[in-house]
């Protein structure tokens, strides 16, 4: 008989985590060593990547393409504002339960959105974004649509500029960090495979006895409930909330998927690449909003055609590589008992 | 004088999963010839590579005279080349009679028209306004060969017409192959049944595991070399 | 009386909405196929028109008839070009090419004609209406709306039932595979349906440019009513998205009825008890797999 185990890391991910974890350590140093400026672009950063990586999770792995998570960025947002601008409830506990607030409204939502499929389901997501919009914007409490501001009187209230900065700084860069442990870690565990499975086969998966609609709808609550801390945090970061931004499709979806689409849909290093990129476009553009997105739209068309697993899948046709140790690899060991020969035809 | 259809060293497959490995066979015109095989031989995927549903990787498709190799399967259907597929397949949005008009989307000219079907088939004729969706087995297959008549085809190529039906019902489809071959037509037949394919077939050819294993006229094949050529099983000392 | 009134201005309404679903509705029977760009399509059309108009200086309904072709004629080349390579059985790379030109064409129109409302002139008529009773009356350009959908819905509902191309469609839309035995070249058939789908799309979006004003980033509205109208009415079925229009329609302007402002959630909200009641819609065939 001959002899296997399953093997999960490889010399070049051990490398890679490693090399991630110091990374994270040196930017959680930031505030010692960045400027102003730079704190302030890493804080942006973090926060698409941390957007990035839910929005993989959905569409990458549980075949979920939601083009309305602005709903909930939107939600979480207004969320704040009343807890911690109307209540005194500290800033970053509020995000924190902004994005339980977001997770716990996600499983009604899906019960109407899990009824469409593809395209349906993707112009359905959105449809439910813009009714949380217009509902916030009938609210007289919340101020029907004028802008509203989270204020150094009643929100920020205990906190000076720096330790304030420092802290949103340190909340993005855990939640950047934080979304790609939790793709890597739903990855590894029993329910990333079953999700892979119904990536690659639903059907079949479905035969297999994979739950494909639970574990659907687990990933759905997580990604919103993520999404909406995330979004608490930009408007924490902001400290302004107008309606038409908070629920903005363009900020919050259209860029997010442009990230991963281009850096690669489906792998945990994608969003890193398209936030990267994302980064050096934004800077090329500053000037011009309209040129960052026809640029970042165009490429994502264009990629989703030509390279649907951007510029990771373009990567590891050339050289197969994983970041972190996900996949599972069956190692034979040769050294063992020869194995009879079944094709000689003697019984 | 070319052959009216000629395969050369086929070789086809399904992406990474190769299913003929150099078949070769030639048809002559007015003839009904055979494919006989285990399952998995690769039968089906032999008509589907002349119909030009599957990739071919290797040799050569030769229908009198043409290439057709990497010709798609709707130009085929112009050039006189007709697939009734595995498992009927039927347009369900459609009626009876609908299925067979779109039989005749790109028709030659020739004899077959809807009347002509139901005259072959006539249990069809009560049917035309039915929709496809709601006939039972032996009439989608019956429909399916009256569909693939309407393109007025020289070769006809039929896809397993058995599969899934009663005796009684084969019979009588099998009944309708004479008033088919009266009109010109040519026959390329896979058939799972080995007596059936012996008695209306001229010629015969065995696949086994994607490759020819026999192939020759009926009286002139031996039970045992036929057996043996199905199964694979090594000849006996 | 005022709630006939608004009853009767949503069904009017619904006329477009229909029209705008009619794209739709046919990209994703006879192909699978979801537009995300579909609602930025019509405003790319409306912004043409002004364009054509004042460029080539001809009224607003010589530049519709010249638009109208030349979106058909784009949604041809589109489909074979690009779209015909994102069919498959991952809705992917379809929603994501379509979501990205969606982005792009907005914010190109945003860049060249800028973020101000603009409106197509097209005379009188917009003004214009017919005096049923005292306290309803009936707008001549929405009755138009409502006429042209209606007859270009029942046109689209014959070409499909009664022509060699549209059972052509049907049988494609069944089993491309097949279909394509019969000597159907999918790929081509796939560009005709497209080409019809964009040129509606455009006649909907000059018809809504003359009606009220537009700006680039009113697609995506005009997107998620079509959609609504669509499954309203029933995926797989023509008259249902006329039905679907009118609902919809009739439910934003008896909402805003009962509280201004109120129109377009009062829409979302009948979207969401039909999708949650009877998710095939009112006339659903039930999405073939």
């Amino acid at each position: 008989m001959t002899a296997f185990r399953v093997v999960r890391a490889s010399r070049f991910s051990i490398v890679a985590t490693a090399v991630s974890v110091a990374a994270v350590v040196v930017l959680a140093l930031g505030p010692s060593w960045a400027s102003r400026g730079t704190k302030l672009s890493l804080i942006q950063i973090f926060y698409y990547l941390s957007l990035a990586q839910m929005w993989n999770l959905l569409a990458g792995y549980a075949g979920l393409v939601s083009v309305g998570q602005q709903g909930f960025v939107g939600v979480a947002a207004y969320a704040v504002f009343v807890l911690a601008e109307r209540n005194g409830i500290d800033p970053f506990l509020a995000m924190a339960l902004a994005g339980l607030l977001t997770a716990a409204l996600s499983a009604p939502v899906a019960l109407f959105a899990f009824r469409l499929k593809g395209g349906y389901f993707a112009i359905g997501t959105w449809v439910i974004a813009e009714v949380f919009r217009l509902i916030t914007l009938r609210i007289k409490p919340l101020g029907a649509g004028k802008v509203q501001s989270l204020t150094v009187r009643n929100t920020f209230a205990g906190y000076s500029i720096e330790r304030r900065q420092d802290l949103v700084y340190w909340a993005a860069l855990a939640l950047a960090v934080g979304a790609t442990l939790i793709v890597v870690l739903v990855l590894r565990s029993r329910q990333g495979l079953a999700l892979r499975s119904i990536r690659d086969d639903e059907g079949g998966a479905r035969g297999l006895g994979v739950q494909v609609t639970r574990t659907r709808l687990v990933v759905w609550v997580i990604a919103a409930g993520w999404v909406g801390m995330t979004g608490a945090l930009i408007h924490i970061n902001s400290a302004t909330i107008t309606n038409r931004d908070a629920f903005d499709v363009l900020s919050w979806t259209a860029l997010v998927v442009f990230i991963v689409i281009i850096g690669g849909v489906g792998s945990t290093a994608g969003p890193i690449i398209g936030v990267a990129i994302f980064w050096f476009v934004t800077e090329r553009f500053k000037d011009s909003d309209t040129g960052r997105f026809m640029i970042l739209g165009a490429l994502a068309a264009v990629m989703a055609v030509v390279a649907p697993r951007g510029i990771d899948g373009l990567i590891q046709r050339v050289r197969s590589f994983e970041l972190f140790p996900i996949r599972r690899r069956l190692v034979v060991d040769d050294s063992a008992v020869p194995t009879p020969d079944l094709t000689s035809g003697h019984p | 004088m070319s052959d009216f259809l000629s395969v050369d060293g086929l070789e086809a497959g399904y992406g990474d999963f190769q299913a003929l490995f150099g078949v070769s066979l030639t048809v002559t015109e007015g003839e009904t010839e055979a494919i006989i095989g285990a399952n998995g031989a690769g039968k089906s995927t032999l008509l589907r590579a002349i119909a030009g549903q599957v990739t071919v990787t290797g040799g050569s498709i030769r229908f009198d005279g043409d290439d057709l190799v990497g010709v798609p399967p709707h130009i085929r259907v112009v050039k006189g080349i007709a697939l009734v597929p595995e498992g009927r397949r039927v347009f369900p949005s459609l009626t009876v009679e609908e299925n067979l008009l779109i039989g005749a989307y790109r028709s030659r000219p020739g004899a077959w028209t809807v009347s002509k079907v139901v005259e072959l088939f006539p249990l069809l004729g009560r049917l035309l306004r039915r929709s496809a969706a709601k006939l039972s087995g032996g009439e989608q297959q019956a429909l399916a060969i009256g569909r693939a008549l309407m393109a007025n085809p020289r070769l006809l190529l039929l896809d397993e017409v058995s599969l899934g039906l009663a005796p009684v019902i084969v019979k009588q489809l099998y009944e309708a192959l004479p008033g088919i071959l009266a009109t010109g037509i040519t026959l390329l037949l896979v058939e799972q049944d080995i007596t059936r394919a012996l008695s209306v077939a001229d010629r015969v050819t065995c696949l086994l595991e994607g490759r020819v294993s026999l192939c020759g006229r009926p009286d002139e094949l031996a039970q045992d070399d036929i057996t043996v050529a199905y199964f694979g099983l090594p000849v006996s000392e | 009386m005022v709630w006939v009134s608004a009853v009767v201005q949503g069904i009017l309404l619904g006329g477009l909405y229909a029209l705008f679903a009619t794209g739709l509705s046919l990209a994703f029977g006879v192909l699978r196929f979801v537009n995300l760009a579909h609602g930025d399509l019509a405003i790319l059309a409306a912004y043409l028109t002004l364009s054509t108009s004042s460029t080539l200086e001809v009224s607003a309904w010589v530049s519709m008839v010249l638009v109208v072709a030349v979106m058909a004629a784009v949604g041809y080349i589109a489909q074979r070009g690009i779209f015909n390579f994102t069919i498959g059985p991952d809705p992917l790379p379809a929603i994501l090419v379509t979501f990205g030109i969606g982005v792009v064409i907005q914010n190109a129109l945003l860049n060249h004609y800028t973020a101000t409302d603009k409106r197509i002139k097209i005379g009188s008529i917009v003004t214009k209406s017919i005096k049923v009773t005292d306290r309803l009356s009936v707008g001549w350009f929405p009755l138009l709306t409502l006429v042209v959908a209606v007859v270009i819905l029942g046109g689209l509902q014959l070409f499909i039932s009664r022509t060699r191309t549209g059972r052509a469609f049907r049988a494609t839309s069944d089993d491309p595979k097949t279909a394509q035995l019969m000597g159907i070249n999918d790929r081509h058939l796939y560009a005709v349906a497209m080409a019809i789908a964009f040129g509606t799309v455009g006649l909907a979006g000059v018809f809504l440019g003359a009606r009220t004003t537009f700006a680039p980033s009113s697609g995506p509205n005009e997107l998620l009513f079509g959609f609504e109208a669509v499954v309203i009415g029933g995926l797989g079925s023509i008259w249902g998205t006329l039905v679907g229009g009118v609902v919809l329609g009739v439910a934003q302007t008896v909402g805003n009825q009962w509280s201004i402002g109120f129109d377009l959630l009062a829409g979302h909200l009948v979207f969401l008890t039909v999708l949650a009641f009877r998710p095939n819609g009112i006339f659903g065939t039930g999405v073939r797999t």
